[in-house]
């Protein structure tokens, strides 16, 4: 589904990712670890098309298509969705305004026609009961004033209402407690089937016990310096990212 | 002839056509300030950034009566706001008022000649409050508009008064055959205990140009309440100046919105003469420009008495040529202890050719208040930019949810449904989206 070969970037004149390869096939959850400022952001954000970055060489494949030709709303179109790390704040636009006018594009993009007003309606309470996120919530400006767990509740929401194939989750638990983190990997659970993927960058290992990967990669100095199943996540858990920075050390 | 020309020879016709009234004295010493003052030029400290005076070197016809024939109901219907069945509704032609045009459906609402003010009992409110307003605008089209004032309209709410139905103004120049300058007149004075909204627009008919001098006088007594709405939306060979100055003379209740969409060169004058303690004004302004247009707001806030509160938001989009000009000014008076004053005035810049030019200006003379101000320009926020694109919207649609999320705010105070409801459709319109 999703082919990363050789993926270099940069942001102004920094170079940060350094030659990424990854290969992730529809039906399979593939998590990114590791320690902070070491790319995985940076990848997360190339892939979903972020004008600021730079790509420097290497090339990503998605369902077939060169995606790093496309502009980010014809990749949210092809099937891919970003959850942000931090969510932006947007005062003025409400939620379903947004999501609805999301929404309705991403389906003219895919050729398919609009929702009117009753069938977005009942998309939206069924994704709502999911989410287990209120009407009200949704009535407010996009994001503002939104607790942390709201915050990337919505982002969740708004994934659900998308129908991604491939699914990016940026830290999705950070700043989460339990039973926020609970909700959000019921939520990515629900949508996952053998045709979609979902791409979980995370610090820690804990959502990994409701989000179940299929792959553990290490990211380290913009390169996958390790990678393995879920029990490399526990292994890091464990040891700590220190391991890793001395493995490389020592290869080097 | 020019302008200049036509306006004396007008002045000279009606001065002894009509006779001496109450009035005769105002307009003479008016039209000599007029004669020394001239048009306001660049070099005029209040107009740096607005060159009218280019404006007055065409020739304008300056003969109302003769020119207002020719606006039919279709006309009139093209520009009525929604639930205009509801409301009183003031229809002004080429600057002077039409009572067979207008309809006042509130009993309690009297609208007259301001000549007719005068002879009856409502003389000394008019002898009062007429002509205030160039104690703060000090230049020759203020006194142009008062030489005239015979012509204006005095607008009345009596003590306790509630004007259930808001009052629409509709000012409509039919420049069909000739460049046409008008200007409608208006003081308004509403008293103890009464409350009146008000939403006013202006329609060019016809492709010659249209200067506009409009000056409205706003009085409010103890524990009134006024609601001023204004909404520009002119063709782009229309142009006018506009001052609204509002005596607050009693503790009292104002909320006003000017909401600029269109026209040529705009200039709005807005004064709050803060005269009474614990009064209390919010004043809001949105202008969202394209083409050439040119829109500059000028604020006064003069804090007379104690204990009173301003609240103050100018938000402009401005996009291909057109330019913005704010200039807000708090004056807080030596006596005016416990004043609480607050400015803000935030730009998106959308296109190179587009400029600001945005100045605060505080000046107080007493020690103890609190009053804030601040501008900003700034380009669309590119993180937003990103996220709404990334969820599938296209650059197009993320540009315009952006522009209407940030002129959202101001339209939130236009209270009345069916206004703010319409001001939403022409900016929907404009951005090409439907938004919720
Ligand atoms: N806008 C930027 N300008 C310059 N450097 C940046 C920018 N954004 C991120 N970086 C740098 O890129 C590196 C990788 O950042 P990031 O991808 O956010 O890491 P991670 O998500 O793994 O913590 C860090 O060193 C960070 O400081
Ligand atoms: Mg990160």
């Amino acid at each position: 589904m999703l082919s990363i070969k050789n993926l270099q970037a940069r942001i102004e004149e920094k170079q940060i990712l350094n030659g990424i390869n990854l290969d992730i096939k529809a039906g399979e959850v593939h998590a990114i670890m590791g320690p902070n400022g070491s790319g995985k952001s940076t990848l997360a954000s190339v892939l979903a098309g972020r004008p600021e970055y730079e790509v420097t060489g290497g090339a990503v494949e998605f369902l077939g298509k060169d995606i790093l030709e496309l502009s980010p709303e014809e990749r949210a179109g092809e099937g891919i969705f970003l959850a942000f790390q931090y969510p932006v704040e947007i005062p003025g636009l409400t939620t379903t305004n947004f999501i609805k006018t999301a929404v309705n594009e991403v389906r003219k993009y895919r050729g398919l026609e609009p929702y009117d007003a009753v069938q977005f309606l009942k998309l939206m309470k069924e994704k709502m009961a999911l989410m287990e996120i209120s009407q009200s919530l949704l009535s407010r400006s996009l994001n503002e004033g939104f607790s942390g767990g709201e915050k990337k509740r919505n982002e969740i929401f708004q994934m659900a209402m998308l129908e991604p194939k491939l699914a990016i989750l940026d830290e999705t638990d950070s700043g989460l407690d339990i039973d926020a983190i609970r909700i959000v990997a019921n939520g990515v659970n629900k949508l996952r089937n053998k045709d979609n993927a979902v791409l979980v960058v995370t610090h820690y290992q804990r959502l990994l016990d409701y989000i179940v990967p299929d792959f553990v990669h290490v990211l380290y100095n913009g390169r996958i310096v390790k990678s393995g199943t879920k029990e490399l996540a526990l292994e890091l858990e464990e040891r700590g990212y220190d391991f890793i920075k001395n493995e490389v050390g020592q290869e080097a | 002839m020019n302008t200049i020309e036509t306006i004396k020879e007008r002045y000279q016709q009606l001065q002894s056509n009509n006779g001496s009234s109450a009035l005769t004295p105002i307009e003479q010493n008016a039209f000599n300030s007029f004669t020394t003052l001239g048009i306001p030029t660049v070099k005029h400290e209040e107009w740096k950034y607005t060159r009218i005076s280019s404006v007055f070197n065409k020739e304008y016809a300056f003969n109302p009566e003769n020119l207002s024939s020719s606006i039919s109901q279709t006309d009139l219907d093209s520009i009525r706001f929604p639930g205009y069945e509801e409301a009183n509704e003031l229809v002004f032609i080429n600057g002077l008022y039409s009572p067979q045009l207008s309809v006042i459906r509130s009993e309690n609402l009297t609208v007259i000649s301001l000549e007719e003010a005068t002879r009856n009992e409502h003389r000394e409110l008019v002898l009062q409050h007429l002509g205030h307003s160039s104690k703060y605008i000090k230049d020759g089209l203020n006194a142009l508009s008062t030489a005239f004032a015979a012509e204006g309209v005095f607008i009345h709410v009596n003590k306790g008064d509630i004007v259930e139905h808001p009052v629409y103004i509709y000012n409509i120049v039919d420049a069909r055959t000739a460049n046409v300058l008008s200007q409608p007149r208006m003081l308004i004075y509403v008293a103890q205990n009464a409350q009146v909204i008000f939403a006013e627009t202006y329609a060019t008919f016809g492709a010659a140009e249209s200067f506009i001098n409009q000056v409205t006088e706003i009085v409010v007594e103890k524990d009134a309440l006024l609601e001023f709405y204004r909404i520009q939306n002119d063709a782009a060979h229309a142009n006018q100046v506009n001052t609204t100055h509002i005596r607050q003379i009693g503790k009292s209740l104002v909320n006003t919105v000017t909401v600029s969409l269109d026209g040529g060169i705009v200039r709005n004058n807005l004064n709050i003469a803060m005269e009474a303690e614990y009064a209390e004004s919010h004043f809001y302004g949105l202008y969202f420009l394209k083409g050439n247009t040119h829109v500059d707001n000028h604020t006064v806030v003069d804090n007379v008495k104690p204990h009173c509160e301003s609240n103050e938001l100018y938000k402009g989009v401005v996009d291909d040529s057109s330019t913005a000009v704010f200039n807000g000014k708090i004056f807080v008076q030596k006596d005016a202890q416990k004043t609480n004053a607050y400015q803000s005035n935030k730009n998106l810049l959308l296109s190179e050719d587009a400029a600001v030019n945005t100045k605060p200006q505080l000046e107080i003379f007493a020690d103890d208040v609190k009053c804030s101000h601040g501008c900003t320009v700034g380009q669309l926020d590119e993180e937003a930019f990103f996220y709404l694109r990334s969820r599938g919207v296209s650059e197009r649609t993320a540009k315009s949810l952006l522009i209407h999320a940030f002129a959202i705010d101001i339209l939130e105070h236009i209270k009345p449904e069916k206004v703010r409801e319409y001001v939403d459709q022409l900016i929907s319109e404009r951005l090409g989206v439907e938004v919720g």
